[in-house]
């Protein structure tokens, strides 16, 4: 499969198209405790951490197989999510960002003195098994699953966690538990998301996983517009390809992006898709149909 | 046949110093609507929030169908099945007016995480049933035609209706409507009436209602509580509060002129 892709793309293309699956991936985690459920997690990077080194020292001292190393990589992260999300997500807002962020340091910090994981030189000749074929197939899939649950009482129930939390309640949601769920799983695909990078990059130290990191993520799921998966796809493929194109202008780059966030918030406060329903564009699109058929 | 569906005993609320609700004690009968009117301030808004546990009681009990409800959450007491609207309507604004109804719903579905996740039978079925009894009350209340609207584009009116049928997808027993007229027009409290007596009449739902416009309280509900400062001063029919001097000195007096 993936010898086809490399017949028709160059390996740069190639590289850019599988780093957008793996942030797709990364950014569908904060589009659902964020997005959906309304819980400012500035700490994804620190599951995207774990998630690699767990994963990478799997993989390099224990030999397991890929798939295996992956999938332990992104069960520790969500562990981890469960495990801090039962504290901390009593607290709401500008609080749970705080701590979500010093969660995201400890890990960092964790990984720079941490023996197996090599320090601050991290870990390197990571097998470099992530394949275009199989990023995109996963993100095919948690694509998938994720409209699935958005169309079900618990994803309708976590728009409404966002919305109005007592009256949340008072439809009988169970609005804590929603919100470590959400976490959890976000916090899972974050570990995922880590694990595929790791054995695509095939060297990683903590540096790669600061809280900036995080930040990127959030930008992505934010300029897309919170909640929305088309929304999130746009963000994440504008804002993987922007740094390459941006290349020229290297040092200005921060100078564009802060730019660019603030025309956005102007121009479309909830983002480039946000609150714009597919019923809406297709009611649209009806009627200036049948318009023109009048007038033709 | 009646029997005791809530029952308050001895409650009383404190926030800070004050004394909100001050040893308040009543029953509502099943199949009863149940008015609850005094002052601003008096404590009604108080008194709902206790019943569906966003407070714990400073002092007394409270049951619902002989069971004491005092320390259970709110998303456990919706579920058990008491229904309610708020004085200052919380509707998920940005969703749809469907959206809504179906999130109404949630406590009394089951299905979890994975379940939804795959979309396995049980969540199909449960998804099913939702959307069936989303549309019959959508229809009941003439929302049916709205129901990809967003929530928050809808008529003030629109909206409390709304409200009151996201909370019956709960299949309550037990539906608390604070304030509902309120910001209605002379029609649209017509048809709020109308929809209240089918409550009662077909749905068998019993109703604990607070509301100032006396009109509507006197002409619907079957026994009536007056508080004020906190402190329940009457209790009896429509007939015995209109006549009560306490009650026409510290509030009908002057509700009347509003
Ligand atoms: N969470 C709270 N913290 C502090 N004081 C509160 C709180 N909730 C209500 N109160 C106070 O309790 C008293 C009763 O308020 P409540 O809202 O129950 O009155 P109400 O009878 O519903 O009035 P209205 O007719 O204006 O809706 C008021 O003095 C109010 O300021
Ligand atoms: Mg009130």
């Amino acid at each position: 499969m993936d010898s086809i892709f490399s017949q028709f793309l160059d390996a740069y293309t190639m590289r850019i198209i599988i780093l957008i699956g793996i942030n797709l991936i990364l950014a569908l985690g904060i589009n659902l405790v964020t997005g959906m459920t309304g819980q400012l997690n500035m700490g994804h990077a620190g599951f995207m951490s774990i998630g690699a080194y767990t994963s990478a020292i799997c993989s390099l001292n224990l030999d397991t197989p890929f798939l295996l190393s992956l999938f332990l990589g992104a069960v520790t992260a969500g562990a981890f999510g469960f495990i801090i999300g039962i504290p901390i997500l009593r607290l709401d807002g500008d609080y749970l960002a705080m701590v979500t962020i010093g969660f995201c340091e400890i890990v960092r910090v964790f990984f720079l003195n941490f023996e197996p994981g090599g320090k601050a030189v991290g870990l390197s000749g990571i097998p470099q098994d992530t394949t275009l074929s199989f990023v995109w197939l996963l993100v095919l899939i948690i694509l998938f699953l994720n409209y699935r649950l958005n169309r079900s009482r618990i994803g309708r129930a976590m728009f409404a966690v966002k919305e109005n939390e007592i009256a949340a309640e008072a439809c009988g949601i169970h609005t804590s538990r929603l919100k470590i769920i959400a976490f959890t799983v976000a916090a899972f695909l974050g570990g995922l998301g880590g694990g595929l990078y790791s054995h695509y990059i095939f060297y990683i130290s903590p540096q790669d996983f600061s809280f900036t990191k995080s930040i990127e993520l959030l930008n992505m799921v934010v300029l897309g517009g919170m909640g929305s998966l088309p929304g999130t796809v746009l963000g994440v493929i504008i804002l993987t390809i922007a740094p390459e194109v941006l290349r020229v202008v290297a040092e200005y780059r921060l100078l564009f992006y802060g730019g660019l966030m603030v025309i956005l918030m102007i121009f479309r406060p909830n983002g480039l898709l946000g609150g714009v329903r597919w019923y809406d564009v297709k009611q649209k699109w009806f009627k200036m149909k049948s318009k023109t058929t009048k007038e033709g | 046949m009646a029997e005791e569906l809530l029952k308050l005993d001895q409650i009383s609320q404190e926030f800070g110093g004050l004394r909100a609700l001050d040893q308040v004690s009543f029953v509502v009968q099943t199949q009863d609507i149940f008015g609850i009117i005094g002052p601003n301030g008096a404590g009604k808004s108080t008194l709902f929030n206790l019943i569906t546990g966003i407070y714990t009681p400073t002092q007394g009990n409270i049951y619902f169908k002989g069971e004491n409800i005092n320390h259970l959450p709110p998303y456990k007491i919706a579920a058990l099945g008491i229904g309610r609207t708020f004085q200052n309507i919380r509707l998920f604004s940005t969703m749809s007016v469907l959206d809504n109804v179906l999130i109404g719903g949630h406590g009394i579905t089951k299905s979890g995480f994975f379940q939804c996740l795959f979309s396995l039978p049980k969540a199909r079925k449960e998804e099913k049933q939702l959307r069936e009894t989303a549309k019959e009350l959508l229809n009941m209340v003439d929302l049916y035609d709205k129901k990809m609207d967003y929530a928050k584009n809808l008529s003030y009116g629109e909206q409390r209706r709304l409200e009151i049928v996201r909370a019956l997808a709960l299949h309550p027993s037990l539906l608390l409507l604070d304030e509902p007229a309120a910001g209605m027009n002379p029609k649209e409290k017509e048809d709020l009436m109308q929809i209240i007596r089918h409550l009662k009449q077909e749905m068998n739902i019993t109703i604990l209602l607070v509301e100032h416009d006396m009109n509507l309280v006197m002409n619907i509900c079957e026994r009536i509580a007056v508080l004020n400062y906190g402190e329940k001063i009457a209790e009896g029919s429509a007939e015995e509060i209109r006549n009560n001097q306490e009650v026409i000195d510290s509030y009908l007096g002057t509700a009347h002129r509003i």
